[in-house]
């Protein structure tokens, strides 16, 4: 047998897809996922500045992207992205701090950031299409 | 007995030679980010609809141009550290690693250089 082949029979510690889904399991993810997401829509934001040294028929020409339907659908689930990885953000600092780390309230955490974010990114686009 | 220095160990780096440097400024820019994030979605709320020249106007103006730049550092450097765990986390071949974690670097430095220059720019005039 070679070194390979000794590896490969080893058998592996369980991972993510043998665990049934709960909350708390679920945000901890979804905190990397709001991450990375917000990581590439920063894109979005340099990609908007450029626009606008660029000229008013390229910045007319991006505002029309983003304000069109497509455009609606990204910079909508943006900001529930950002909105959740703010609210995991402050639950970070406050288990920083070595409080609310008991079960109960981890579930109680987990249900008003994933509860919250919903909330806020509402909130977020009603008061924007209020305005405009 | 220890097999490290008394300097090693008063310093507390660690074999990385940053100690908690890490883990500090990601909260640190996380504490920041707070404030300017909202301050952000603000900006583009009020901003929505905006012809170029208002963009320019808002933008350009002293204190929106201060802490819009503030917040692109900020989060970019934020994000720098965010993926660069992810990529330690999930990418085992050393060196398709080194390669990813130099990228994440090359990219967070384009989105923060462009970000910085075009509101510089729109600042001292397009």
């Amino acid at each position: 047998m070679s070194q390979s082949d000794v590896k490969a029979a080893r058998p592996l510690s369980p991972h993510l897809q043998i665990y049934k889904p709960i909350l708390t399991m679920v945000t901890s993810i979804l905190q990397r996922i709001t991450g990375v997401g917000l990581y590439i829509g920063m894109l979005l934001v340099a990609w908007w500045l450029v626009s606008i040294v660029t000229g008013p028929a390229y910045y007319d020409f991006v505002a029309g992207l983003f304000g069109s339907i497509l455009g609606y659908l990204v910079l909508s689930g943006f900001t529930w992205a950002l909105m959740f990885h703010l609210l995991g953000g402050l639950c970070h600092f406050l288990w920083d701090t070595g409080r609310g780390m008991e079960k109960g309230t981890l579930d109680k955490i987990a249900f008003v950031n994933a509860a919250g974010s919903i909330a806020l990114t509402v909130v977020v686009w009603i008061i924007a299409l209020a305005i405009a | 007995m220890s097999m490290r220095t008394p300097l090693s160990q008063v310093r507390g780096l660690g074999s990385a030679r940053e100690g908690t440097g890490h883990f500090w400024h990601q909260r640190l820019t996380g504490i920041a980010n707070v404030p300017l994030t909202i301050f952000f979605v603000v900006l583009l709320i009020a901003m929505q609809g905006a012809d170029h020249a208002t963009a320019v106007a808002v933008i350009g103006s002293p204190v929106v141009a201060i802490f819009l730049i503030l917040a692109i550092l900020s989060v970019v450097y934020h994000m720098k550290l965010g993926m660069q765990i992810i990529l330690e986390d999930y990418v085992s071949g050393e060196l398709v690693k080194t390669i990813c974690l130099m990228a994440n670097i090359f990219f967070c430095t384009i989105v923060a250089l462009a970000s910085v220059f075009a509101i510089l720019k729109i600042s001292f005039g397009v």
